[in-house]
């Protein structure tokens, strides 16, 4: 019983003394030694922290840049698609502005009936100034049928298999086409050179030609339709003792950049080869 | 029976001309991609089928131009016979006789050409051909003939392949 009661007593007076020391220290009365040694715990925590972080990143490192380079290529592959989209969305943009000139042209010119086409191909041979584009008798395409483009002439239907025809050039070596100029009032032959220069050539010498006049088809000789715009003069060259003037010309059509070409398909040309009469023997 | 490569290969060929090679133009002329690939494929050892290459290609050519097939066949014709007859004597130097074969091709396939423009009746300035077409033509093929020989030598080893001796 004696001894039960001493052990209550001293647990009594431990509690009263660790009880008395917490409230001179939350008393303020050890801030100095509790300063110390919440520091050091602290400083401790702060080491073992510092340590752990640097061997988490040590063991997570390799697995984040692996799962960085997945993602890297992934986004690479979506960049490529874009790119990808974007360049179809610019050549869908240009083939569509292409189209509405077009349209514009066919609306501004109801007389004629068009027939849109792809340019595909150019002759492999560089004497020759042909395209081929992906419409043929199918489509209703025949030969000898104009070609124009919104900016004018581009030439015309040389030979036709189904799917395709093969369009001779106004720039063609072989190619003339009777002209009209406007402003001079004046018929004038146009003719294709192997640089793909055209000139104009059969200008009467009474003509009054300048620099800048406007170049039509004249429609004479069954080639091609009337009023169909050629290009411009860009210079002239008169000489007394020739018989015609000579011109050379600006083409309105940029035949380097052929992308989409219009088909004049209610147009016949007519052959007047029969009709010319030949010299007699 | 692998000879039959050369119907898919002329029409990628042709296809290849009219589409890309005769878009970069220098001057007024472009390179003649079959022409090229004909002479490097005759000039290959062990190759005995190039005239027949040579007739399918000017089928091919004579079906999307204007120039009749008969003048492109002359013409490839002819450069497949200078390629065997240089294949005799300068067989050490095979770049060098692809090189000859190009030039001498070339020459020889655009005077055919200008032969029959001229007598056909289209107006072509022999200066302005020559000038403005043929040479710069002649400078695209000599600069395509490298690697033009190459492909076709692997080709001419894959549809002839060496047989080992026993």
């Amino acid at each position: 019983m004696k001894d039960l009661f001493s052990r209550s007593l001293q647990t009594t007076i431990i509690f009263l003394i660790v009880g008395g020391i917490l409230a001179l220290a939350f008393g303020g009365f050890f801030s100095s030694a509790s300063n110390r040694f919440t520091g050091g715990l602290v400083s401790a925590q702060y080491w073992f922290a510092i340590r752990y972080q640097a061997i988490q990143q040590f063991l997570s490192a390799p697995r984040d840049i692996v799962s960085l380079r997945a993602s890297n290529a992934e986004l690479e592959t979506e960049i490529s698609q874009l790119q990808t989209q974007v360049i179809d969305l610019q050549q869908r943009v240009s083939q569509t502005e292409i189209l509405a000139a077009l349209v514009d042209f066919s609306r501004a010119n109801p007389e004629s009936s068009y027939k849109a086409a792809s340019v595909i191909g150019r002759d492999p041979s560089p004497f020759l100034h042909y395209i081929i584009i992906n419409r043929g008798s199918n489509d209703g395409i025949l030969r000898g049928m104009p070609v124009v483009t919104n900016q004018g002439l581009v030439g015309r239907i040389d030979a036709v298999i189904a799917d395709a025809a093969r369009v001779q050039l106004i720039t063609d070596p072989a190619a003339t086409v009777n002209v009209h100029l406007k402003n001079a009032n004046t018929d004038a032959v146009l003719l294709g050179s192997v640089t793909g220069d055209i000139s104009l050539d059969m200008i009467s010498q009474d003509a009054a030609v300048q620099s800048g006049d406007l170049i039509l088809t004249s429609g004479l000789g069954g080639g091609y339709p009337p009023d169909l715009i050629v290009g411009q003069v860009i210079n002239v060259r008169k000489l007394d003792y020739e018989l015609f003037q000579q011109a050379t010309v600006q083409s309105a059509v940029d035949f380097t950049r052929l992308d989409i070409v219009l088909v004049i398909t209610n147009f016949r040309a007519v052959d007047i080869t029969p009709l010319i009469p030949t010299p007699a023997p | 029976m692998r000879n039959i490569i050369a119907i898919p290969l002329f029409a990628l060929a042709v296809i290849l001309q009219s589409t890309i090679v005769s878009q970069f133009s220098l001057l007024a002329g472009y390179a003649d991609l079959i022409l090229v690939m004909l002479a490097a494929w005759a000039l290959q050892k062990g190759v005995t089928t190039a005239f027949q290459w040579a007739f399918l290609a000017s089928i091919m050519v004579g079906a999307i131009s204007h120039m009749p097939w008969m003048v492109t066949l002359i013409g490839y014709i002819g450069v497949v016979l200078l390629a065997i007859l240089l294949q005799q004597r300068v067989w050490q130097a095979p770049l060098l006789a692809m090189f000859t074969v190009t030039f001498l091709g070339t020459l020889f396939m655009h005077l055919l050409s200008y032969l029959y423009l001229r007598f056909s009746g289209d107006p072509l300035p022999l200066g302005d051909s020559l000038g403005l077409i043929t040479l710069p033509s002649l400078l695209l093929n000599l600069l395509i003939s490298i690697p033009i020989y190459g492909l076709m030598r692997d080709l001419a080893s894959w549809v002839f392949p060496i047989r080992e001796e026993a």
